[in-house]
């Protein structure tokens, strides 16, 4: 691909064609030291977060919260309204009839925490995000049918045009180009 | 035997779940194929599901316009095909949860190739079944007064009221459904976005596939709420139709007053909803050409769990009349006598044909993988399941504690439009999901081939796929 020479370079992008190679490859660039740089597959594949050296997600403490907040509103909701707002004795029982309080405080507990996981998930990812570097690059659109992809930016301190292109050669990747900012 | 012999994974020795040896390209195009070429047949199957859509928007005017008197509904029996049809909706939309959270806990990972279609059924389902509480309240235009909001009356809905539960219980599980179901389509509607030859089509999936890269690191946090939305969705998924049977159980109704209600109806919503999912993908699965990807094996393992729930639903069947002949209740006992011989004794034995009988014939093996013997028992379980809520519905009401007030209950022919309406409603919203969307979950498929796995080939199996 010939491009003119002052075009912002996003990074280094290298084409796998099995899953079992871009394993191979990601265990090769964590261990070359590289920080800002991504891998790009078309399904989850099995480890590849820890061949890449990835820290567990958070999502789990996000939920966690909103979950809590959620059902612990919900209680105090219907204990505010039936004993405080508008106290109503209803079939006999306590105002604060807190075993009939459960179904809602339940409900609303997995609403809240749906809510956390779904958009907390967007939200760690940093989506939507309608523009990436890695769209520029025609053959990028396979990483959502069959192929599998590892980017190294160009702003990571290790970045070296002629040293990351001789590494990412060197894992096995049937196709390497410069991609665009 | 011979006959009913697998393709196995090279490494995990188990029967594979994408058959023919299909590679991720090859299981792509055949997923994307239907959406990108639709069918005369889908021309027609559309147009017969909008014209008894149309039947629904007759009816649903029809009833604003006179009020529910439209209906069969008599002194005894003001809970008619509106709830019958209500709770046969939800129950349906059971499986659709039960595949993609439960069996994903269990890491059963033929889930994978049904789970899409049966979250479409799901949440289509609970639309359906949300409309008919939602018309038979009366004055649909007040719902709102379900929620607590400010009013200035400075009033509350009652939260001691196992109707209220139900408000929160569906509109939760609709709401996480649809959530649940859309994380799941982010990574496939990229796979159509980058496959679009056209800018409609491109802006369009782009746009819900939020810049979705297949990113390792976007996967770690997806994996993670994929996991949590599972974890969350299977008590939710019980709590339910648990608060759907309170509205049932909670009442002093004999027939109604028992404690069985909770796991009986969860069974039941199991039962019918896989049920419906093979009524829907046994033909989709031949008409799209995806026999390779929902397998022979994927509609056996759908027969073993209908032959499952339903011996439960037969042993909750059979519990009730024990128990109300062991409580020494006469008013229960006669409830139960009234269900089985009573006036609509037809109703009673057609549940039980459909739902008890007709599943025992998953015990052969043969008929498990027979897919128009599926097809057949599925219809039979569909019809089953909506009889049973008609007769715990209407035997019990009919014949109330006052003999002078009991009454016969009969549809009228709006009862009937409106329920054939409904479909009209589900199988719209059907057809449009699989014209328009991929009706496979294709990166979860993926994600369980054999050669998706990082260690494939190390065990020196001779494959090589390119």
């Amino acid at each position: 691909m010939s491009k003119p020479k002052h075009k912002k370079i996003f990074g280094l992008m290298a084409e796998y064609d099995t899953a079992k190679a871009i394993f191979k490859a990601c265990e090769k660039v964590r261990d070359a030291g590289y920080e800002k740089w991504d891998s790009y597959t078309p399904f989850p594949v099995h480890n590849l977060d820890k061949a890449m050296g990835l820290k567990p997600s958070i999502l789990g403490v996000i939920v966690f919260c909103c979950g809590m907040t959620g059902a612990a509103s919900a209680m105090l909701l219907q204990w505010w309204t039936s004993t405080v707002d508008y106290p109503v004795i209803i079939a006999a029982k306590p105002y604060f009839s807190y075993q009939a309080f459960i179904p809602v405080t339940f409900e609303l507990g997995i609403l809240l925490s749906a809510f956390g996981a779904v958009f907390g998930m967007l939200g760690l990812n940093k989506l939507p995000q309608w523009y990436h570097s890695l769209f520029n690059s025609e053959r990028f659109s396979r990483v959502t049918d069959d192929r599998f992809f590892i980017c190294i930016e160009t702003n990571d301190p290790k970045f070296d045009f002629e040293r990351t292109r001789k590494l990412l050669e060197g894992t096995g990747a049937v196709h390497i180009e410069e991609i665009e900012d | 035997m011979a006959a009913f012999k697998d393709e196995l994974d090279p490494i995990s020795g188990r029967k594979v779940l994408v058959e023919n040896n299909l590679t991720f390209a090859q299981v792509t195009d055949a997923v994307a194929a239907p959406i990108e070429a639709p069918s005369a047949r889908w021309w027609a199957f559309f147009l017969v599901s909008v014209s008894m859509l149309g039947v629904l928007v007759v009816s649903l005017g029809w009833l604003f316009w006179e009020g529910v008197g439209i209906w069969g509904l008599n002194n005894p029996v003001a809970w008619g095909w509106a709830i019958v049809n209500f709770v046969f909706w939800v129950g349906i939309g059971h499986a659709g949860t039960l595949i993609s959270a439960v069996l994903f806990l269990f890491r059963q990972k033929w889930r994978t190739s049904i789970n899409r279609a049966s979250e479409a059924m799901t949440i289509f389902a609970v639309i359906c079944a949300l409309l008919f509480p939602t018309v038979h309240a009366g004055r649909p235009w007040v719902l709102y007064w379900t929620l607590p909001l400010p009013n200035q009356m400075g009033m509350w809905p009652n939260f001691r009221s196992p109707l209220l539960w139900d408000v929160f219980a569906v509109s939760t599980y609709f709401t996480v459904s649809l959530l649940f179901w859309y994380v799941g389509l982010i990574p496939d509607l990229a796979t159509m976005r980058d496959r679009a030859k056209s800018t409609v089509r491109r802006v369009a999936y782009g746009a819900f596939a939020l810049g979705w890269r297949g990113s390792t690191r976007h996967w770690l946090h997806y994996e993670k709420a994929y996991l949590i939305l599972a974890g969350i969705a299977t008590p939710l998924v019980l709590s339910v139709h648990t608060i759907v049977s309170f509205d049932f159980a909670v009442s002093q109704l004999p027939g109604w007053h028992t404690t069985i209600f909770p796991p009986y109806f969860v069974a039941g919503a199991i039962f019918s909803g896989f049920g419906m999912v093979l009524t829907l993908l046994v033909p989709l699965r031949k008409w799209f050409r995806l026999e390779a990807l929902i397998t022979i094996k994927h509609l056996e393992n759908m027969a073993k769990i209908i032959l499952v729930t339903g011996m439960m639903v037969g042993y909750a069947y059979g519990m009730e009349f024990f128990i109300a002949w062991y409580s020494g209740n006469p008013y229960e006992q006669y409830a139960f006598a009234n269900r089985a011989f009573g006036d609509y004794w037809w109703a009673y034995w057609t549940m039980v044909s459909c739902n008890v009988i007709s599943p025992q014939l998953f015990w052969f093996k043969a008929v498990r993988r027979s897919p128009l013997a599926l097809f057949i028992i599925s219809i039979f379980v569909n019809i089953g399941m909506w009889f049973e809520r008609f007769v715990i519905t209407v035997t019990s009401l009919h014949h109330d504690f006052l003999p002078s007030s009991w009454d016969y209950y009969s549809p009228t022919i709006w009862d009937v439009s409106t329920l054939i309406g409904s479909f009209g409603l589900f199988f719209t919203l059907f057809c449009l999901f699989v014209r328009f969307l991929p009706v496979i979950a294709l990166a979860e498929v993926k994600s369980v081939m054999p050669i998706a796995d990082p260690h494939y080939g190390d065990h020196g199996d001779g494959h090589h796929h390119e």
